[in-house]
């Protein structure tokens, strides 16, 4: 016989779940005594909500497994909110579960009462409010299982604190399946819909596959590169997709959109054929709608049908999983002929694009170089010294542009980062998830002296855990893409982006709380303190790099133009 | 134009306020609303209506789909249907007086249902555009009270909103 506090730490350990990350509180007590009594699923203590979500989030993404985050009522579960809107936003599999206030206080303003359910329902994929002890094995399995098909999210399950009350005894059966007449899950797509796209495919002359999160999410990167090396064609991932095709392949050309690669958007803007796999046309891509892809056919594969049409209208429509229905199309063109010599004139055009203001992948050796870091050139280096192979999350800024632009990711589910959400604070906690999801892998954490500080406590989650993270540290004393904007927008009015001299002193502050910390000022000794991080195998270090701090992030779409409407640099734009 | 669209869903706590919610997240506007639990008690019906563009009507049916609750959606509009709507009113009159105003319907069917100190409620039936136009020609009346029901419909036929799948859950 099991008590309801036992019975969720059994289920989540019959879900095959091992770890997971949260905060204790008076309403998720019970719980906390049933993780004490068993050792099926360790817990990690976090310093905030919020951290705990992320952690949870980073862990998802980087295994690929679900996320599982606790949390108490109250101030707990909307401390939670952040992380769970991030996940949200990216459609990562996760289950919150929050303890709430005992049933008959609920609606009463009992102390640490919020309304978990209410306040968390636009940003969740599904949330149970548990009714029952007795249910509480059936809401684990439904829970799980909305968050892990589809289109993936978070699920939250509010537990009243009489559920898990330890003198209520039952007995404990964990569901083997659960199938819920709401909820169909997609497959297959269209068989003549793949017919059409493959057509399309075989007669464009200037095609592009565009392939998002969704290839990453369904584990389809490698029907995305069977599918690429058949047709030959331009291959761009989005922020959200880094990784999906390697960055290091011939036909990359870089990432798409806000501050995509030159070559990328040109592509996107003249081409004739548009593949989207599982990207969903966000605004950070299109740029104007109405001046989105003009002359291009588009073609759709998406497992939510409510991001079809939604903001581009799309000539075939593939509503499925990513990895199926990638598959099912790489059936289908093998069947029939196809000659790739067709796109020459295509590339032709791209390497013109490319030669002409394409990223510069070598700046760690410029000619007349100061002694001022650039902050691409802390990325190359980053680059450089993990050999491309470490998992780098990224907090929200320039910084987080600089990285996704210039750390080529070769493999997906490396690159871990907020894209729709845009969540300052994300890289620190989210690096912890990851490093308990591959405790022998290099993870690094690409952020900002502004961002850092928006979960900087975690310092000391990783110090009790043990954590090497690598954090590495894009200083340049303000916050960087509001000063960009406003460089750009407000004619320099730099309204609430400074400091002062209010900056911590970031390497003490990483030895207080137990950690190594080096501060770089000076080009010629940034590949060496990068090299000394990496080689702290068991430590965190706190790599402080001061950068250049008017360095602006490009290219960049020109807001409400197309495409092809691009500042190349400070002086030069494409419009 | 309006759109009258169907759903059928879990008859659960909150099922409702999520799909109204999504209205109000997504910037749609519901006109009419109206719920209540169906024949089989594990399902709520509800009908709504709203006035949003074509293209938006097929997003919000989208939406409302990848609901969890939401079982089925159907545009009543796009189909061969059938539309009510029952409204009560109550007017400062007596029932002889109430009798001439309702007389002269032909587009509602009215129905006195009671008198009470010269107050008389009276209940009125049709489509919604016919007591739209009914309560407008009410306008210089002492006017007391109108609850709508908002419309209801169903389309004709053998096509039908429902589904036999229960919930399952295994444990082998």
């Amino acid at each position: 016989m099991t008590s309801g506090g036992e019975a969720l730490i059994r289920a989540l350990a019959d879900e095959k779940i091992d770890i997971m990350f949260g905060y204790p509180g008076g309403a998720a007590l019970h719980i906390y005594d049933a993780i004490y009594q068993q050792d099926r699923v360790q817990h990690i203590l976090v310093r905030h909500e919020q951290a705990a979500v992320h952690a949870a989030d980073g862990y998802a993404r980087s295994s690929g497994k679900p996320g599982v985050a606790l949390v108490t009522s109250g101030p707990g579960a909307t401390n939670a909110i952040t992380g769970i809107a991030t996940a949200y936003t990216d459609s990562i599999p996760m289950v919150v579960i929050s303890g709430q206030v005992a049933s008959h206080l609920i609606g009463t303003d009992a102390f640490q009462e919020t309304d978990m359910i209410g306040i968390s329902r636009p940003i969740v994929k599904h949330s149970f409010l548990v009714q029952s002890a007795e249910e509480i094995p059936s809401v684990v399995k439904k829970a799980f299982h909305i968050a892990t098909t589809g289109r993936p999210g978070p699920v939250v399950i509010d537990v009243p604190k009489d559920m898990t009350d330890p003198n209520h005894k039952f007995e404990y059966k964990y569901p083997s399946s659960v199938y819920l007449r709401s909820y169909p899950i997609l497959g297959e797509s269209d068989a003549n819909e793949v017919k059409e796209a493959v057509k399309l495919l075989k007669s464009a002359k200037k095609p592009v596959i565009y392939a998002g999160g969704g290839v990453i999410q369904a584990d389809a990167s490698e029907e995305l590169i069977q599918l690429s090396k058949m047709v030959g064609c331009p291959v761009t991932n989005t922020l959200m997709g880094l990784g999906a095709f390697p960055a290091t392949d011939d036909q990359f050309i870089g990432m798409l959109g806000m501050h995509g690669t030159y070559e990328a958007n040109m592509v996107m803007s003249e081409a004739d054929l548009i593949f989207n796999a599982g990207a969903r046309f966000d605004d950070r891509i299109t740029n104007n709608p109405k001046k989105f892809g003009i002359a291009a056919k588009k073609i759709h594969i998406d497992s939510d049908p409510s991001s079809i049409d939604k903001i581009i209208n799309v000539d075939v429509a593939l509503q499925g999983d990513a990895k199926i229905v990638l598959g099912q199309i790489c059936e289908e063109f093998k069947n029939a002929s196809y000659d790739k010599s067709n796109l020459e004139p295509w590339w032709k055009q791209v390497k013109e694009w490319r030669n002409k203001h394409g990223l510069n992948h070598d700046m760690l050796n410029l000619p007349n170089q100061s002694d001022i870091i650039l902050p691409q050139q802390v990325i190359q280096s980053l680059y450089k010294t993990t050999k491309g192979e470490a998992f780098i999350t990224s907090d929200v800024g320039q910084h987080q542009m600089f990285a996704a632009q210039y750390y080529k990711f070769d493999e997906p589910r490396k690159w871990i980062n907020s894209g729709g959400l845009g969540t300052m604070g994300f890289g620190l906690p989210s690096a912890m998830g990851v490093k308990f999801a591959f405790p022998e892998e290099t993870v690094a954490c690409v952020t900002g002296e502004g961002s850092i500080q928006m979960c900087i406590q975690e310092l000391s989650t990783c110090k009790q855990y043990g954590l090497p993270i690598k954090i590495i540290n894009l200083n340049n004393r303000a916050l960087g893409m509001v000063k960009q904007w406003q460089d750009m927008q407000y004619s320099g009015r730099y309204s609430s982006i400074l400091y002062e001299d209010s900056l911590p002193d970031f390497v003490k502050l990483a030895e207080s709380y137990g950690h190594v910390g080096i501060k770089v000022e000076k080009f010629s000794d940034l590949n060496d303190a990068m090299e000394e991080c990496f080689s702290l195998k068991d430590k965190l270090v706190f790599l402080d790099v001061l950068i250049d701090p008017d360095e602006h992030v490009y290219p960049m779409l020109e807001a409400g133009g197309s495409m092809a409407e691009m500042r190349i640099s400070k002086k030069d734009r494409t419009f | 134009m309006i759109s009258h669209i169907a759903i059928l869903m879990e008859n659960q706590p909150g099922a409702l306020s999520r799909v109204v919610g999504l209205f109000s997240q997504r910037g749609y506007n519901i006109d009419s609303l109206s719920v209540a639990p169906t024949q089989e008690s594990t399902l709520s019906r509800l009908t709504m209506t709203t006035s949003e563009e074509p293209e938006v009507i097929s997003q919000i049916l989208r939406q409302l789909f990848k609901l969890i609750d939401v079982v089925m959606v159907q545009n009543l509009t796009s189909a061969e249907s059938f539309s009510i709507e029952l409204a009560i009113i109550k007017l400062a009159l007596d029932t002889g007086e109430v009798k001439k105003i309702i007389d002269g319907e032909n587009k509602i069917s009215c129905n006195i249902v009671n008198e009470v100190d010269g107050f008389t409620m009276f209940e009125v039936k049709g489509e919604s555009i016919a007591i739209d136009n009914f309560l407008s020609s009410l306008k210089d009346q002492e006017f007391l009270e109108v609850s709508r029901s908002g419309q209801l419909g169903m389309t004709t036929g053998m096509a039908s909103l429902r589904t036999n799948d229960q919930t399952k859950i295994s444990y082998d």
